[in-house]
């Protein structure tokens, strides 16, 4: 949890933005959005950048294998565009905004194991041209997520 | 409330569909347009496929998982699913069960792997309960430490499937086509197929396991046996990614195979 904890804050402290500390489980960065479906997304000008968040790799396991879409497609918000493979499922990666792809994370098809080891930061999976900017306005912000994540883990 | 939950009794609707030698690529199919495409909840019982098939996971490999030369030569389908996990071969002697859930159906049971593992793990507890050796072990339904049941899930945003082939039976020749994956479980040891797999027949009536998992899964479900040409195939475009490799592909790969061991030579 302290390891957790102290690269949470470098994580932080690299990209400039203040961490939410919760008492435990899974980390949140503020600064950035979150679907109900367990995926971030960091808004910079026209383009995102999306992951999945620190509580979805702990919950799915270890990450085997991701599958990533082709540029130029495009995703739409809460559809699925990808998906990755652990414990022997292939869980749906959804689109927390609308767009373009423009670039995949290359580096997940050799390491997979960046989804969990750095979900924010080096296990990020796409990037897109942002076809709706309104759209993020739908999404949580770190507090309401972290409420989320804490009341669908108390259900079970 | 599930527009699927009986009101008087409590329990979500299950469609009960049971199939004998449908050949698993028609099966993998169906699973995949059901669980992107239906709103229901659906258990898929198939007693048998008709000829031997190899099935990988979505992420799987042939050159790495399968002797290609023979298969090529013997004519083998090898098919990908949209399923995670290992890759098995099936035939007549293998049964399916294939559980198509909505995650509002099963409140107890969280959208994630080890989740829904567990769940089935008890589910099938009461299939085998008279069998103490029965478990699930890391993944993998057991009896002992030998397997006989390979389990494998896909979720989506609202549902998920979890599905097994079980060993009712198996061809030791048929075992021979598959390489030893780079995965496995911890509990295999260092042990090949034969040590490392069970037949399902040793420890159960293949028409009693078939009535007791219908029975363990209508303690939680409310079943509704319909036919195979009962189910709606009208249905909007979903994400089909389930496909039968083609001949040429494999015979692709074998020779990209040779040249990079003839490379490294």
């Amino acid at each position: 949890m302290a390891a957790r904890l102290l690269w949470a804050s470098r994580v932080a402290s690299h990209l400039r933005i203040s961490v939410a500390q919760r008492g435990f489980s899974s980390v949140v960065l503020k600064d950035l959005k979150y679907a109900d479906s367990h995926e971030w997304v960091k808004i910079e000008g026209n383009k995102a950048t999306f992951g999945i968040t620190d509580h979805a790799q702990d919950h799915l396991g270890d990450v085997v294998y991701v599958e990533l879409p082709d540029l130029g497609r495009s995703v739409t918000q809460g559809e699925s565009f990808g998906a990755v493979e652990s414990v022997k499922a292939t869980s749906d990666i959804n689109s927390p905004v609308s767009g373009k792809v423009v670039e995949v994370n290359e580096d997940l098809t050799e390491s997979p194991g960046l989804v969990n080891s750095s979900p924010y930061e080096q296990g990020w999976i796409i990037k897109v041209e942002l076809s709706d900017a309104g759209e993020a306005e739908k999404l949580m912000d770190s507090d309401k997520y972290s409420k989320f994540c804490e009341e669908e883990d108390a259900k079970h | 409330m599930s527009v699927n939950r009986v009101k008087d009794l409590g329990l979500p609707l299950m469609n009960l569909v049971k199939l004998r030698k449908t050949p698993i690529l028609q099966q993998l199919l169906l699973e995949e347009r059901l669980l992107r495409s239906s709103s229901e909840n659906w258990c898929i019982i198939n007693d048998g496929t008709n000829v031997p098939n190899i099935v990988m996971g979505m992420s799987g490999k042939a050159c790495e998982l399968v002797e290609l030369e023979p298969v090529i030569r013997d004519r083998i389908p090898v098919i990908k699913r949209f399923t995670g996990g290992g890759t098995v071969i099936v035939d007549e002697n293998t049964l399916f069960v294939s559980l198509i859930c909505n995650r509002n159906d099963v409140p107890n049971v969280q959208p994630y792997p080890r989740s829904v593992m567990a769940w089935s793990g008890s589910l099938y507890s009461d299939v085998f309960n008279e069998s103490s050796e029965f478990q699930l072990r890391e993944n993998d339904y057991v009896f002992g430490d030998r397997k006989f049941g390979g389990n494998a899930q896909s979720i989506t945003r609202n549902r998920w499937i979890h599905h097994t082939s079980f060993l009712w039976d198996y061809n030791e020749k048929n075992m021979s086509y598959l390489k030893l994956p780079s995965r496995v479980p911890q509990y295999r040891l260092e042990r090949d197929h034969t040590d490392f797999v069970c037949r399902m027949k040793d420890y159960i009536e293949r028409s009693v396991f078939i009535e007791k998992t219908i029975n363990a899964v209508g303690t939680q479900f409310m079943l509704k046996e319909i036919d195979l040409d009962e189910i709606d195939d009208s249905c909007g475009e979903h994400i089909e990614s389930t496909r039968l490799l083609t001949v040429d592909e494999l015979k692709e790969t074998l020779a990209k195979t040779n040249t990079s061991i003839a490379q490294a030579v």
